[in-house]
């Protein structure tokens, strides 16, 4: 199937009318993920959005109940987001995050319902990348500008249009109902021609990077990776697979909410016992869980990479700790078992 | 409809006692306000549950009743933070919130038919004694060899459940060694640290668990005393405390290596932590 790009507004309203379109649009110099009332207001064409997709469904706030206490019991009020969604013009690597933290959310034991009412009800829309960013290295980390494995549907920019692929039976029902076009062999030609040219030119060598990890927690190393790292968490924050979070009361009296917000490992008092205690005293060993928590103990426990490779934690942080430059370092340097 | 782990369930106070003499640890009763809710609170020994205060948040701490005291859930808290602040301050009869049961529990199973040996320090006795409890209920005390219990504080005054040492203390079914840190007034048990005291009663390793918990130092140096004894990595169990907050391994606040002491724990034999990194 085929969507013309002038087609595509008129297209955004008619999902409008069924589902909560969110989309990118214009914020000062960048764009974020928005719901739009008008398919006139998506901005499809730029990179990445400067905040991940996951805020969409891991708001960086959200009121997880609210309560009011009376002498016999508790009344509890949990709101559960249930709305149909179309996340239209997320980037591979963004939905490919989503696909991981799914692994969390939905782990061996419990269920977040906040979180996989919303998944269970989005419909991914998503478009390839034919520019990739220099701080992009998604081939790296097993995906690449063009992986499909947290979409329902790929649109594939050939100029005017998109080539639709669809990829799974939710996002055929979807593109079912907006009542597209076929693509010709030509238009197939041209998706193919520009899946060939868009190239991701930043690769980093993780050969041997997982075996590395897994026996240098004491390596010196780690002493000298974190010292230009202020500790500020913007990484983590803008990370489409960081989960860290808080829970809080919201109350007056005897009803209020509890609340959780995003918290980060990148903080003292993130892990601080009640007796003063601490198991991540500086800032070397919070540097040291963000790296093994991704390029370690993800892959233990889920067997992916939690790392998608979007290149955001590169471009915001404020003294420019590259990330690709901390695994080559740290793959290069000698295997100790010893502490 | 999936549960939804992040709700508590609403329980009465019905007691709040002061348990040590620097009144800094309080002893929760809760109960449950139906049959319905307890029904949906199964536990075991060794789990923790988050305590909330409704309007100030909320705070894990180890169960320290036995499943087989049914009708309500104790709980003894130390004053540190907002929550536990809270805490000792409600009234008897406020309502408060329990989400769990979270984590996962001594292994009762493993131990049948075998010696059991339980160390506790400071007020980390909480889920020690719901253990001890458990194994002494007159319907499971023979699954069990000799129950030896060690116990220590820094000074008499700081033991928790006295009423219930001294019972024990009576008792054929448990051996209970009570020890403080320096002599004090009327006090006729044992002087001294739990190391050299577990050294001094060597109870023996042959067929048999030991279980600690208690105040890093102490682990550290009651360690080795049990390698002497012959106590193995697989023989010796503890229970981890990390600060937590979700208690579901979502939050990511608890990790020990890739292991979530909320989920996975936060009871560990030494041979597991053995294999993960020394975040705790
Ligand atoms: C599995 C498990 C079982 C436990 N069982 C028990 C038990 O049986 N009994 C018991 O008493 N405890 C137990 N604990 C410990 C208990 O959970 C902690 O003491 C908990 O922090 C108490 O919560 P709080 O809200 O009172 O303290 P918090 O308000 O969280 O404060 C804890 C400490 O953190 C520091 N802190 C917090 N916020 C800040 C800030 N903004 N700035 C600077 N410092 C800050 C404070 O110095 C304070 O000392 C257990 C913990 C775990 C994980
Ligand atoms: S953004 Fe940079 S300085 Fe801030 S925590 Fe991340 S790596 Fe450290
Ligand atoms: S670690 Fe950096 S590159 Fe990898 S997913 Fe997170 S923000 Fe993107
Ligand atoms: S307390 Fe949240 S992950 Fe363990």
């Amino acid at each position: 199937m085929i969507v013309s790009k002038k087609d595509i507004p008129n297209l955004l309203d008619k999902m409008i009318a069924e589902y909560d379109v969110l989309a990118p649009v214009k914020k000062d110099n960048f764009t974020v993920f928005k719901p739009i009332a008008s398919g006139a207001d998506a901005v499809l064409g730029e990179g990445n959005t400067k905040l991940p997709a996951k805020e969409l469904f891991f708001p960086q706030s959200e009121k997880l109940f609210s309560y009011s206490v009376t002498e016999e019991g508790a009344k509890l009020d949990a709101p559960m987001d249930d709305k149909k969604k179309v996340l239209f013009g997320v980037r591979p690597c963004d939905a490919r995050s989503l696909k991981l933290l799914d692994n969390v959310f939905d782990n061996d034991k419990f269920q977040d319902p906040y979180y996989l009412t919303r998944r269970a009800n989005t419909v991914m829309v998503g478009i390839g990348c034919n520019m990739p960013s220099s701080t992009c290295f998604c081939t790296s980390v097993n995906s690449g500008p063009f992986d499909t494995s947290g979409l329902d549907i790929l649109l594939v920019d050939t100029g005017d249009a998109y080539v639709v692929e669809l990829v799974t039976d939710k996002g055929k029902a979807l593109a079912d109902q907006a009542g597209l076009a076929a693509a010709s062999d030509a238009d197939k030609t041209a998706a193919a021609a520009a899946k060939e040219a868009a190239v991701v030119t930043c690769q980093v060598n993780t050969d041997g990077l997982k075996a590395k990890l897994d026996v240098n927690f004491y390596d010196p190393i780690w002493e000298k990776i974190h010292e230009k790292c202020l500790g500020c968490g913007a990484c983590t924050y803008l990370c489409p697979t960081c989960h860290c979070f808080d829970i809080v009361d919201d109350a007056v009296d005897c009803a209020g909410c509890r609340v959780r917000n995003w918290d980060s490992c990148a903080f003292p008092l993130f892990t601080l016992h009640g007796s003063g205690h601490n198991p991540r005293t500086s800032n070397k060993e919070r540097y040291r869980n963000r790296i093994m928590h991704k390029f370690k103990y993800f892959v233990d426990n889920f067997n992916e990479i939690g790392c998608v490779g979007c290149g955001r934690c590169i471009k915001n942080c404020p003294v420019n700790m590259d990330i690709r430059v901390v695994l080559e370092n740290i793959r290069g340097s000698e295997a100790r078992l010893d502490s | 409809m999936m549960k939804n782990p992040y709700l508590p369930l609403p329980m009465k106070l019905v007691k709040n006692f002061t348990e040590t003499e620097d009144k800094l640890i309080h002893t929760f009763t809760l109960q449950f306000l139906s049959e319905e809710d307890e029904k949906s609170f199964p536990y075991m020994p060794g789990q923790f549950a988050e305590l909330c205060v409704f309007g100030k948040g909320e705070a894990p701490f180890g169960i320290a009743s036995s499943p087989t005291e049914p009708g309500f859930l104790k709980f003894s808290v130390a004053k540190v933070g907002t929550v536990s602040t809270a805490l000792h301050m409600l009234e008897e009869g406020s309502i408060v919130g329990v989400r769990g049961p979270l984590g996962n529990s001594y292994p009762v199973e493993q131990f049948k038919g075998k010696d059991v040996v339980i160390i506790g320090g400071g007020f980390a006795f909480t889920t020690l004694r719901s253990l001890a409890t458990y194994m002494m209920h007159p319907d499971r005390r023979s699954d069990y060899g000799k129950i030896t219990v060690i116990y220590g504080a820094r000074n008499p005054g700081l033991l928790l459940y006295k009423d219930e040492l001294a019972a024990w203390e009576a008792s054929p079914d448990i051996d209970l060694i009570t020890t403080v840190d320096r002599e004090a007034e009327g006090w006729n048990g044992r002087v001294g640290f739990i190391p050299s005291v577990t050294g001094e009663v060597a109870p023996s390793a042959s067929n048999a668990h030991a279980i600690i918990c208690g105040p890093p130092v102490m682990i550290k140096f009651t360690m080795p005393v049990l390698e002497k004894l012959g106590f193995t990595p697989e023989t010796t169990i503890m229970s981890l405390e990390n600060r937590m907050k979700c208690g579901i391994g979502m939050c990511g606040r608890c990790n020990v290596g890739g292991k979530y002491v909320c989920k996975d724990g936060p009871v560990f034999t030494r041979a597991q932590l053995n294999e993960l990194p020394n975040e705790y």
